[in-house]
């Protein structure tokens, strides 16, 4: 068949220079010092921290598990195939290293969580630079600690939420970097779940069936300047406190459950220098208590901010709201949130003494959200003359709009975000 | 008969410059949009408020123009009607004599300044969609106008039902959804309220702004009625279809009054 096998196995002095192995497929019978007739059987014969040189050519043989310190590189054109059937790569041991490999066709599998590469009770791992093709779950680590997962891209075809798996999939783990992977049509592009002081940085889940970014009870962890673009349902984190949002780009999640970040139960956290364009909600929060949201672009979205009254202390200030359908929807006449000192397009107030703060304060939950919030067939009004009337009337004197959710220092000029270099 | 038609509408164009309403339409325009996008922070921010303004304006002027032709068609038409001459061509002329300068005017004010101060590709389809519902609304209230003002015999009677008539469709109208949409809150009213919106032209043009400035909101509402008309292209194609048959239906009620009236 094609299980063509060309491995070098450097032994420990040669780790540092092993032997590249044969540039050409040997028949899986062959025997050299340097072939084994398999990956696992290459393995199998390392010692502890040896490094194993895998050629170009497609593999195909039982799931390989990694029972010893070992480094995989794979030469370009090393395919590893599941044929539809199984796991392909397993690590069950510490300082193991993967990198270089095009992994692909694990197949369906409904009673265990299938993945290209299971990382289980490992510490200091490393999956970098493979290629993922038409797997369940891609990448997936449990019970493990201090790992990285760089550079991989993992590209699934999932068109429903059943029959895919997660991107990387993380389950119990601590300090894991999740750095500049491409996740692409896999059911939750990165999932964390009991995950703590990890970093998630530079990656793009897009495309994907349900979140882009999944995660729960995940504390003290950090993501930054990723892209969450164009997936079913976009970004929803929960019950988690001391998170860092920084300067990620949320986009294109619409639809009538898609929200570009939804906070539930998020506490004592930070969301800075995000760009959020064209989602239908793009931050929802129920019960964000204490998270200072900050410095960042709403754009062109159906509503930018639904804040519901089980938030408390939550702060908005020095954001930029930019021709969004809603500015602001609550389900409550109070708020216990705090908006200062941002800049609204909508807002048409003077500032007299030139200080650059309008001198009128703003109310961005106009009445015709409330209207909709109510009646939402009504949203077909959207922009007639009528609903600006009404607008009109209740911004000039309130009587059904949250009373005290206001800017009293509504900014004239946009802010320079992260996104508008200027 | 084509022949004829030209003639008229030549006519007829000649006298509308003459009258400046115009020329001051389309300055209106060029001013509203440079003044809009060039002071209020490019194309992207001045979109909003421009739709606002095309929806109100141009139903206005188009109503009020058209209706008010009636009454001063020039000495050329009242010349032609005393001659054994089909009254059909002669309308065509008047018609066409006012819809076309009139679209000229409303593309030549909002275009220009937008042209000239460079649109920016991620706009160019949102511009093109306000123009296109600018177009089918100048065609539509035109059409309208040549009605009211064949319907009425004075001046001042016409102008003033064309008035109400603006009002009552621009926000009147919208009232009574509203109401409408309370009042039977316990059904499924998303088909409904698209159907009502397709009973009134100003609210199928602002269906069309809708696509293109509020997509994502109306793609957040939870029925599927929504979904799929303004998910696609669908609700586009639909809303400036109705607008054709709103242009169509009164043009032709128009040519039958002018047909059988005592001019």
């Amino acid at each position: 068949m094609n299980t063509l096998v060309l491995l070098a196995v450097g032994l420990l002095g040669q780790a540092v220079t092993p032997q590249p192995g044969p540039s050409h497929p040997v028949p899986p019978q062959a025997r050299t010092p340097d072939g084994f007739a398999s990956i696992g059987e290459a393995v199998a014969a390392a010692a502890p921290h040896d490094t194993v040189r895998i050629a170009a050519g497609v593999y195909a043989e039982p799931t390989v598990v990694i029972d010893r310190p070992l480094t995989l590189l794979a030469e370009p054109g090393a395919i590893l195939t599941g044929e539809g059937e199984r796991g392909l790569i397993e690590i069950r041991a510490d300082s193991v290293t993967v990198a270089g490999f095009t992994l692909r066709d694990t197949g369906l599998a409904f009673t265990d969580d299938r993945a290209a590469i299971l990382v289980e009770e490992s510490r200091f791992c490393e999956v970098r630079d493979n290629t993922l093709e038409r797997t369940f779950f891609g990448i997936y680590l449990a019970n493990s600690g201090d790992c990285t997962v760089r550079g991989n891209r993992l590209e699934a075809t999932g068109d429903r939420e059943t029959r895919s798996g997660n991107g990387i999939h993380l389950w119990y783990s601590t300090r894991i970097r999740i750095e500049d992977n491409e996740i692409v049509g896999h059911r939750d592009g990165i999932y964390f779940e009991f995950v703590e002081d990890s970093e998630v940085m530079g990656n793009r889940s897009t495309g994907n069936a349900r979140y882009g970014l999944h995660f729960m009870f995940s504390d003290r962890s950090s993501y930054d300047r990723n892209t969450f673009a164009d997936n079913g349902a976009g970004v929803a984190v929960m019950y988690t406190r001391d998170v860092s949002m920084r300067e990620n780009d949320f986009r294109g999640s619409r639809g009538s459950a898609a929200f570009g970040l939804l906070l539930k139960d998020i506490t004592d956290s930070e969301i800075t220098g995000n760009r959020f364009l064209d989602n239908s909600v793009a931050i929802h929060a129920e019960g964000a208590n204490r998270v200072r949201i900050e410095g960042n672009e709403f754009v062109e979205n159906g509503w930018a901010v639904k804040v519901m009254a089980n938030s408390e202390d939550s702060s908005f200030s020095g954001n930029n709201f930019v021709r969004n359908s809603f500015d602001i929807a609550t389900n409550s006449r109070r708020t216990y949130s705090e908006f200062e000192g941002n800049f609204w397009d909508r807002y048409r107030g003077y500032d007299r003494d030139g200080d650059g703060v309008g001198d009128v304060p703003y109310h961005p939950v106009r009445l015709f959200s409330l209207v909709v919030s109510q009646n939402e067939p009504a949203l077909v009004l959207q922009r007639s003359p009528l609903v600006f009337l009404l607008d009109l009337a209740e911004q000039a004197l309130p009587m059904l709009t949250p009373e005290n959710l206001v800017d009293p220092r509504p900014v004239l000029d946009p802010f320079d975000t992260p996104w508008r270099p200027s | 008969m084509i022949g004829r038609a030209a003639k008229v509408m030549r006519y007829q164009v000649v006298d509308l410059l003459r009258g400046r309403a115009l020329v001051g339409y389309a300055l209106f325009f060029a001013a509203a949009t440079s003044g809009l996008s060039l002071l209020g922070g490019g194309t992207a921010r001045a979109l909003p408020s421009l739709a606002t303004l095309i929806l109100l304006v141009v139903p206005l002027v188009s109503l009020l123009l058209a209706t008010t032709t009636v009454y001063h068609r020039g000495d050329f038409v009242n010349l032609l009607l005393s001659h054994p001459v089909g009254r059909r061509p002669v309308f065509v002329g008047i018609h066409l004599g006012v819809t076309l300068p009139l679209t000229a005017a409303f593309l030549l004010g909002l275009l220009l300044p937008l042209v000239a101060g460079g649109i920016g590709a991620e706009h160019v389809a949102d511009v093109a969609i306000l123009a296109v519902a600018g177009v089918l609304l100048t065609g539509v209230f035109s059409s309208i106008g040549l009605v009211v003002g064949l319907s009425f015999d004075r001046l001042a009677r016409g102008a003033g039902f064309a008035l109400l008539l603006w009002l009552a469709l621009v926000v009147l109208y919208d009232g009574a959804v509203l109401f409408a949409a309370y009042r039977w809150a316990a059904y499924p009213m998303e088909g409904p309220m698209l159907a009502l919106m397709a009973l009134n032209p100003v609210d199928l043009a602002r269906v069309m702004v809708l696509v293109a400035l509020d997509a994502s909101a109306l793609m957040g509402y939870t029925g599927a009625v929504f979904q799929d008309f303004f998910g696609g292209a669908s609700g586009l194609l639909v809303a400036a279809a109705c607008l054709a048959l709103w242009m169509a239906a009164p043009a032709f009620a128009a040519m039958r009054l002018f047909e059988r009236k005592d001019l």
